[in-house]
């Protein structure tokens, strides 16, 4: 009686010519735009003020100062600054950081595997409990249990992160003593900034699939489904899910963006190393090559998550393939 | 009484929407043997689909409620069974197939899979599924059954999909097979195919099969029993013979009377000039020609139809012409200047002179705007053809000249039914005082009786106002009745062309013939003849 379920769902042809060309299409694109936000950053970093002035003692010498513009290439005109750059960058030399008189991009990269952790872990418990519970809240549609999950997802989807960081901190930290307030070091540490950022994207992400499996649940090749007499579990779970996913998947993309981008707020406010931290911490002190590395390595993880999304696509809807 | 193979007794089923309780079918019997074909006629609205969708349970209760009767099949009472045991039987005794073969297959699974999961779902092992699956891909007619079992609905044809639905439907020979609007969307060559399909199948199985159609022609092709239905009631029953010769009920003499295809065709006029020339007008997208260098002339105030299959390339001459896309090549003479190489200025005055009437009202009127805000809006586009403070005087002359009421100017499309949406969309092409009026299959989506008052509308106007037509259509019938010249096409191309009365009673091409071999007549005795020339001319 298994074998409905044991069935095999063909996905091959996944990677067809027309798959390779759009991937090119993106990269080229994708290459252009991140070339127009290194011209952007570059100049409006600097439209800043001069790092001199923050790095060194308030009562260096005009000397001192002129000596450590001379050592950091600060004192070429902008455009001249931006061929060398341009030509280090090449080589693939992204510059020291100032502030710790290492590789920039060194710096960056450990960072940024701090916030790569943090967000893989979220979006992989957001998306396994939203499309869980979105399920079953559109299949028991007006029930109680709808309501209630679509009130606390509404509510998940509208709060303030900045507040419930703050909130849980002086709660679970300070008042019950649960979890330590800020750093890292034990699994504790991550207790706190996991659940503040699971909110936001599980509150959307359930509102997406909730509408999306409604809407495939009344489709009519549901109702064929019904009239050949399959079970409920395959149709809600091989029939309708797989279709209510394409819209699901676009959000979990611009969810998952939002966490690689580092999520400023509440690395900032648990002290977590990430490269949201990083990267507000390089703007206050003028670490430009910090800042503009850091760029670059979420943009090209923001990239590569794309093309996942779009590659998961081609894998659930035959129609993009061909 | 001898049990019959399924017996509808009594039912009546309930809805309850926002608007309160709309009562579907109300006291609906009917009954379907061994090997029998009934038919059950209706238009929209009429409850024809509900009592097949209570057999298959597929109501959703609420806001659905099965208010009384009972379904008796094999002398059982299936609104007594569990949802299990009606599980049981869906697909495995009891098969359905619907209209829009496209939407009612899973769009991201195989058909092969889909086809298997018929059997699969009644605990068929997956080796033996697919086995048949192929089988019976390879039976219905799609060529080259191994590669078409891997690929995705979209895929095929609409007539290759609804040959697909069949074959899913059928896997496990079930004792009926109910068919909901089989063919509705399908070309005309192609629905005579699915029916023979179904045909040869219903004497290999000598299944049972309830076709529920609007199309009195699909009666009188395949039925053996009709049961007619009008707002939730069956208002007669009979043979299709019966039916047609010696209706009883004023309803089913309305729909007979409705039917087009029966009146006198019309001559067209001798030496009037031409207003519209196309010569050698050309569409390619990439290697693809999607018309290729038609050539014709409208003359004025007459109805030009242009039929043909779908992908014949009907529309595109009318994208073209109004410039909606560009044309490859060619040149279409409007008063003898080329529309096409027009300037944006000069276009929109001919544009004033040319209006388009299209198939689906709902999607072609803007639902936020009032019917005034629409039949007003090309004034407003065209200033100068009439003063502002004569719009609403204006808009209530023309609603009226369309068979419509002045004071609808203030309602929403949404508060109109099809027919009369068609009528706003009418009155809106009418508003510039057009010489040329093309409609785009402007009457297809329409029942057959509200088909009938809008093609009487569109004689009257042409008849008054001398507006010209060209008429894109794929129902013969309809032509017939309404056009002066005919033009037939096929994949891009004029097949032949003529006056209306040469082109149905002489068609000198083999598939205008054919295509007039594949369409359905109300009349069962015309219709046996035609199912003959039709079945000699495929042989």
């Amino acid at each position: 009686m298994g074998s409905a379920q044991a069935l095999p769902v063909n996905v091959e042809g996944a990677e067809t010519p027309v798959m390779h060309k759009a991937v090119g299409k993106r990269a080229i694109s994708s290459l252009l735009s991140l070339f127009g936000l290194v011209i952007l950053v570059f100049f409006l970093s600097r439209l800043t003020g001069d790092p001199a002035a923050l790095f060194l003692p308030v009562d260096a010498s005009e000397a001192m100062r002129q000596n450590f513009r001379e050592l950091h290439g600060l004192n070429d005109p902008v455009h001249i600054q931006f061929v060398h750059y341009l030509g280090d960058l090449v080589r693939g030399d992204f510059g020291d950081s100032l502030r710790k008189a290492r590789p920039a991009l060194d710096v960056v990269l450990e960072a940024f595997v701090w916030t790569l952790q943090l967000a893989v872990i979220t979006m992989t418990l957001v998306t396994v409990a939203a499309i869980v519970v979105g399920s079953i809240t559109a299949f028991r549609v007006g029930s109680a249990f709808d309501r209630f999950a679509s009130m606390l997802s509404l509510v998940g989807a509208s709060a303030p992160d900045f507040w419930i960081a703050i909130v849980a901190i002086v709660l679970f930290s300070v008042n019950l003593g649960w979890v330590p307030t800020s750093g890292t070091g034990t699994v504790w540490h991550w207790v706190l900034p996991i659940s503040v950022l699971f909110i936001r994207p599980f509150g959307l992400i359930l509102q997406v699939v909730r509408g999306s499996m409604l809407s495939a649940l009344g489709s009519a090749y549901v109702k064929t489904a019904r009239a050949k007499g399959v079970k409920n579990r395959p149709i809600i779970f091989v029939h309708t899910l797989r279709n209510a996913m394409l819209p699901v998947i676009t959000v979990i993309g611009d969810q998952a963006a939002a966490l690689l981008n580092g999520a400023v707020v509440v690395e900032t406010i648990f002290g977590f190393p990430g490269v949201g931290k990083l990267m507000i911490d390089s703007i206050l002190q003028r670490d430009f090559n910090v800042i503009l590395a850091a760029i670059m390595v979420t943009a090209l993880a923001i990239f590569l998550m794309n093309l996942l999304i779009d590659l998961a696509y081609a894998l659930l809807d035959p129609r993009i393939r061909t | 009484m001898a049990d019959h193979l399924l017996e509808v007794r009594g039912l009546s089923v309930r809805f309850h929407t926002a608007q309160g309780v709309v009562n579907a079918v109300n006291d609906v019997s009917w009954h379907l043997d061994r090997g029998e074909t009934l038919a059950i006629l209706g238009e929209s609205g009429s409850g024809k689909s509900v009592s097949s969708s209570a057999i298959m349970n597929l109501i959703d209760c609420p806001p659905g409620e099965i208010a009384s009767g009972e379904i008796l099949f094999e002398g059982k009472d299936l609104l007594r069974m569990s949802p299990e045991e009606r599980r049981r039987l869906n697909g495995k005794r009891i098969a359905m197939i619907f209209q829009d073969p496209l939407s009612h297959l899973n769009p991201v699974y195989t058909v092969g899979w889909q086809i298997a999961e018929t059997l699969t779902a009644h605990g068929r092992p997956g080796d033996e599924a697919f086995a048949r699956a192929r089988d019976l891909v390879s039976r219905v007619g799609i060529p080259n059954p191994d590669a078409a079992m891997k690929k995705f609905p979209h895929q095929f044809s609409g007539g290759q999909r609804q040959r697909l639905m069949i074959a899913m439907a059928l896997g496990l020979k079930p004792d009926i097979l109910i068919a909901d609007e089989p063919t509705t969307a399908l070309d005309v060559t192609v629905q005579a195919e699915i029916l023979t399909l179904l045909e040869e199948l219903q004497a290999e199985t000598g299944m049972g099969l309830v076709l529920i159609t609007h199309d009195l022609g699909v009666v009188a092709e395949a039925a053996d029993r009709a049961v007619v239905m009008e707002g939730g009631r069956i208002v007669e029953s009979g043979t299709p013979h019966d039916l047609y010769h010696n209706a009883r009920h004023p309803y089913t003499r309305k729909l007979i009377a409705a039917a087009p295809g029966r009146g006198d065709m019309r001559r067209p006029e001798e030496g009037a000039e031409p207003i519209l020339s196309c010569r050698g007008l050309t569409k390619a997208y990439g290697a693809f020609t999607a018309l290729d260098a038609i050539s014709f002339d409208l003359m004025r105030g007459e109805t030009l139809a242009v039929v043909g299959e779908s992908g014949s390339g009907k529309s595109t001459a009318a994208k073209l012409i109004l410039r909606l896309e560009e044309a490859t090549a060619g040149e279409a003479l409007w008063h003898g200047e080329d529309l096409l190489s027009m300037t944006p200025k000069e276009m929109a005055k001919a544009r004033r002179q040319i209006q388009m009437v299209f198939q689906d009202p709902t999607q072609s009127l803007n639902p936020r705007m009032s019917v005034f805000q629409i039949v007003s809006e090309p004034w407003v586009i065209h200033p100068g053809v009439v003063e502002k403070r004569r719009w609403r005087e204006r808009v209530a002359e023309l609603l009226e000249q369309v068979g419509l009421k002045a004071e609808h100017a203030q309602r929403y499309p949404h508060q109109f039914s099809g027919g009369q949406r068609q009528r706003i969309a009418i009155a809106r092409a009418l508003a510039l005082e057009p010489e040329l009026i093309i409609c785009d299959e402007a009457v297809s989506a329409l029942d057959v009786s509200i088909q009938a008052q809008v093609i009487a509308l569109l004689g009257k106007l042409r008849d008054e106002l001398g507006i010209a037509f060209m008429f894109i259509a794929h129902d013969l019938p309809v032509v017939r009745d309404f056009a002066d010249r005919v033009l037939v096409m096929k994949g891009g191309q004029i097949v032949e062309q003529g006056p209306v009365r040469r082109i149905f009673e002489d068609p000198r091409e083999g598939y205008t013939q054919r295509l007039l071999a594949a369409g359905l007549d109300p009349d069962p005795e015309v219709q046996r003849q035609r199912r003959e020339a039709r079945l000699k001319l495929s042989a």
